[in-house]
């Protein structure tokens, strides 16, 4: 049985083609065009209106989720507090829906050329670099759990992966992987 | 496995939507002033055609969003997908069996 202070860190072994990446805020804001160009200011970067397509800037990317649904990231996780009640502020009365989700998910990432192999082990999506090119990011199914996935280059793909599901993600990447590496 | 066409994120594979029954079902606005019948009517009762089947789905794993397709039920292929909302579009002739 894990004790608590391996379930309440989830963690990949770091090694060359997977790692977890560190703590991160986050927050999935909803709101039409009007909400997001309040936003986007305090937040500093732009928000795609292309759909599947992250934006990036200072640290941060805001990625594009659902036609009014981005997932927001900063590496500067002390400032998760000072970045929500800026936002909220630039938000005022718009209708919008802000909600702090940082601690709900952690990140990986995969890198190597065998990247995108890795990953269709278990996910159904073309990632051929034609099909799923640099910057694009969807939410989608990495074998049973839901994952955001965001290609940042040719060979490295970001994951957005909830919490519970860390063990059994690693896991199976790392069972995928066994066919490349030496794990 | 079935490629689905989302109206706003593109060509995904079956597995990351799921299915929302027959489409253009409006609600009662009054559903208290029904009498049994009416409202069993409105909850249980769909079509089931053997032919084009305008149905919603949902893109569950992906952007979240219910949308409205057209699929042939008897070969299973899908002739159009619109976003909720909009009107059911007319397709070429023959695709119209509805028997």
């Amino acid at each position: 049985m894990a004790d608590a202070t391996t379930r309440s860190l989830p963690s990949a072994a770091a090694t060359q083609w997977l790692m977890s990446m560190p703590p991160a805020a986050r927050f999935v804001l909803h709101g039409d065009a009007a909400a997001r160009a309040a936003a986007a200011p305090v937040w500093g970067t732009a928000f795609a209106e292309q759909a599947c397509r992250a934006e990036i800037g200072n640290g941060r990317a805001a990625l594009w989720l659902g036609p009014d649904e981005y997932l927001l990231l900063s590496a500067d996780i002390e400032s998760e507090a000072a970045l929500a009640a800026s936002l909220e502020q630039a938000l005022g009365d718009l209708p919008h829906a802000l909600v702090n989700i940082s601690h709900r998910q952690f990140a990986l990432e995969i890198r190597g050329p065998h990247a995108a192999t890795i990953l269709s082990g278990a996910c159904p999506l073309d990632l051929d670099l034609a099909e799923f090119p640099i910057g694009m990011c969807t939410r989608t199914a990495l074998a049973k759990a839901d994952i955001v996935l965001w290609r940042t280059a040719a060979e490295v793909f970001h994951l957005e992966v909830w919490r519970s599901f860390s063990g059994y993600v690693t896991g199976l990447l790392n069972e995928i992987a066994l066919e490349f590496h030496r794990v | 496995m079935l490629i689905i066409d989302c109206p706003y994120c593109g060509k995904r594979p079956e597995i990351e939507f799921s299915y929302g029954g027959q489409a253009h079902l409006a609600r009662p606005q009054q559903p208290a002033q029904l009498d049994d019948q009416a409202w069993a009517e409105f909850l249980y009762m769909r079509t089931n055609i053997k032919g084009v089947y305008a149905e919603r789905w949902r893109h569950a794993r992906g952007c979240g969003r219910f949308f409205n397709a057209l699929r042939d039920t008897t070969t299973d292929h899908f002739l159009a997908f619109y976003k909720t909302g909009e009107p059911r579009p007319t397709l070429p002739a023959q695709h119209e069996r509805t028997t």
